[in-house]
Formats: C-alpha cells, sequence, structure tokens
C-alpha cells in the first residue's frame, strides 16, 4: 500500500513548528516524572497554575505576539520570537 | 503495602487518542500547511511564508466580519441569559405543568441548525410567512432580504428562539435543586423577592451560568448554519459572519492559503477566549 500524503501539503518549515512543539510536549512528560505533580502555585493571575497552564499560556501568548507582529510591524518574525521566549520566561517565572 | 503499578490502561487511551488525531490533530496540521502556501489545485503546492497572515490581518473585510460576530454574540448573550433565568425563575417547580414546560422548551432544541434557518427564512418572507406578513399588516416596512437591521433583527430572534431554552434548561436544573430550607429561612428572614433572588438563586445557579454563557458564547461565535440559510450574509454583506466569510474564500474563490490563515485566527481568537472561561469557571469552583 502506497500512503500517499500530498494532499497534507507537508513543507520543512511547519513540519520543524510541529516538531518543536511535540518536544516541548515530550518535555513536559519528563519533567513530570522527574517532578510529579506539575508544580502547583498562586502566581500573579491570582490563580492557581500549573506548568501545564504555563506552557498552553506560553504558547497561546507566542501566537498572539506573532500576529501582533505580523499584523503591526512587518513580515521578518525574529524579534516577535525573541519576544514570546521573553513572554514565555515570565510565564513560567511569574505566573 | 507497595502500591500496585498498572500500565495497562494507558491502552484505553488509544481509541481517543486516533480519534482526536483523525478528527482533530491531522486536519489542524494540513491547515496550518496550507496558510503558508499558495495551491491552484492538483496538489501542487507554492511556499507563500507568512504573506496570508499579513493580507488577512491587514483586510478590512476580516475585521468587519470579526466585529459583526462580536456584536452578534454580545447581543446574544444579552438577551438570552437574562431572558432565559427569567423564564426559568417561572416556570413551575411541581405538578402537571413540569413534564408540558420541559418538553416545550426542549423542542427547539431538538430542530435541527439548517431546519431553523429554513423555518425562520419562510417565516419573515411577507408573501407567505406569518411573521412578514403581520409585521407588514401593521405598518412595518420589514424586509430581512433588503434592510440589514432587519436581517439582524430576524437572525437575533431566531437564536434566541432556538437557544434560550438552552439556558432556561440548565438554570431551571440548579433552581430545582436548591432545598425548601433555603426558602423557609428567607421567608422568616422577611426576605423580599429580589432578596430571594440575589442571595439564595442568583449564588446557587452562577455555576450553571457560566456553563450556559460559554456555551452560547461559543456556539453564537461559531454560527453559520442560520445565517447561511436565511440571508446568504447578505444583504450586501451586513450578516456576514466569519464562519461565512472562511466559507466563501476557501469553497467559493478556493483560496485555500488566506482561508487556512484565517481559519487559524479564528481558531486562536476561539481557544483563547475558551481558556479565560474555562479559567474563570473552575477558579469560581476552586474558591467555593
Amino acid at each position: 500500500m502506497n500512503l500517499d500524503l500530498t494532499w497534507m501539503a507537508w513543507t520543512w518549515p511547519t513540519a520543524i513548528f510541529f516538531l518543536v512543539i511535540a518536544a516541548l510536549i515530550l518535555a513536559m512528560g519528563a519533567w513530570e516524572k522527574v517532578s510529579p505533580g506539575g508544580g502547583p502555585r498562586v502566581g500573579i493571575l491570582n490563580f492557581e497554575t500549573t506548568r501545564g497552564d504555563r506552557l498552553f499560556v506560553s504558547l497561546l501568548g507566542a501566537a498572539f505576539i506573532h500576529l501582533a507582529w505580523l499584523g503591526l510591524v512587518g513580515p521578518s518574525l525574529w524579534w516577535a520570537l525573541g519576544l514570546s521566549i521573553v513572554y514565555a520566561i515570565g510565564v513560567f517565572r511569574f505566573v | 503495602m507497595d502500591k500496585t503499578v498498572n500500565q495497562k490502561a494507558w491502552f484505553m487511551l488509544i481509541p481517543v487518542l486516533v480519534l482526536v488525531g483523525f478528527s482533530a490533530v491531522i486536519p489542524l496540521m494540513t491547515v496550518v500547511n496550507y496558510s503558508v502556501q499558495d495551491t491552484f489545485g492538483q496538489n501542487v503546492f507554492f511556499w507563500a511564508g507568512t504573506a496570508w497572515f499579513e493580507q488577512i490581518l491587514h483586510s478590512p473585510r476580516f475585521w468587519s466580519a470579526l466585529g459583526r460576530n462580536l456584536i452578534f454574540s454580545g447581543l446574544i448573550l444579552a438577551i438570552e441569559v437574562p431572558l432565559g433565568i427569567f423564564v426559568a425563575l417561572n416556570m413551575p417547580k411541581r405538578g402537571i405543568g413540569v413534564p408540558f414546560c420541559l418538553v416545550f422548551m426542549a423542542l427547539p432544541l431538538l430542530v435541527p441548525w439548517n431546519v431553523v434557518g429554513t423555518i425562520w427564512q419562510i417565516f419573515g418572507r411577507s408573501d407567505i410567512g406569518l411573521l412578514g406578513w403581520a409585521v407588514d399588516a401593521i405598518g412595518i416596512d420589514y424586509n430581512y432580504v433588503s434592510d440589514p437591521v432587519d436581517a439582524w433583527i430576524t437572525l437575533i430572534v431566531m437564536d434566541v428562539w432556538h437557544w434560550t431554552s438552552l439556558v432556561v434548561l440548565l438554570c431551571y436544573a440548579a433552581l430545582v435543586s436548591i432545598p425548601d430550607a433555603f426558602y423557609q429561612a428567607a421567608r422568616i428572614d422577611g426576605a423580599s423577592r429580589w432578596s430571594v433572588f440575589r442571595y439564595i438563586q442568583l449564588p446557587k445557579i452562577q455555576h450553571v451560568l457560566l456553563i450556559a454563557v460559554l456555551l452560547r458564547f461559543m456556539d453564537s461565535f461559531m454560527i453559520y448554519t442560520e445565517p447561511f440559510v436565511v440571508t446568504g450574509g447578505g444583504p450586501g454583506n451586513s450578516t456576514t459572519v466569519l464562519s461565512i466569510d472562511l466559507v466563501k474564500m476557501a469553497l467559493g474563490q478556493f483560496d485555500l492559503g488566506p482561508a487556512a490563515a484565517m481559519s487559524l485566527i479564528y481558531f486562536l481568537i476561539i481557544l483563547a477566549l475558551s481558556w479565560v472561561f474555562y479559567t474563570v469557571m473552575t477558579n469560581h469552583e476552586a474558591r467555593q
């Protein structure tokens, strides 16, 4: 059987994007194995978050940072990526 | 005694993982792939980078459709939630009226979306529809095909007719679960009708009310079938919400790249709003 996946139109950049997401989820799994319980704490948002919540907020925020950059600044997204990483560090540190 | 470790339960997850994989993850990955490419069919794709995202973010068509979506959802929530609470408070709590009211309330929920659209499309016509004829007969010039305000009123009234029952049934279920002792205590204290509502009933229905708001918001924000059947997005673009615009772009114009970019932005907005609602709901629960 020949599995034809051309309709999915894979490209290297999108494949790398999904591999990074998969790697992040695997890393979270490994982190959970090393230190179980999800590290719940109440941060600056005044409600309890686990590290899974913090990853979700980081990724969602990163998506909006990239969209805002595209809409307001321009197509070069390296600064948006840098800003997203700073944002994610902030989320993991304070939220 | 050591805890028995049994990892067999993981295998039970396989069916749901396969299902979610085929119904959500693979389509989503494909949409992401399409959003950065252009195609003229035949599975031939050309790299476009972030061009489609920029095009959508700078498109007045997208922002006006998003604005219409937000206005529609805002109006729906502003009408359906208070109306739903009001109806639930006035429904009988015991006796023969209960099953009648429940069935009557559940009926609109059982009608499929496209049928709801067709019902209202005919109902609102002034030549063969009762509503259109009656409104015309009392001297109001009503025509949802040519007047944007009439089209909006028709869509709002249709959604209120279709979905207020959901809010009613959820609130009613919470209201009947309040023990009589609360009401007896309120009577002894001489509480007014408003105080009973504010300090007994509202706190007790708050949780289901949040679920109702969440469900109604998500559903109205993703509305497609009813406006598509009744107005087709018109007159002009006055009732073109994001989902209608998306289908026009993807299937009508076969612009798969821009449509994929637009659907991802739409998805992110829904995801963010769902997260906010979910967080508010779970934290509210935790505090209680």
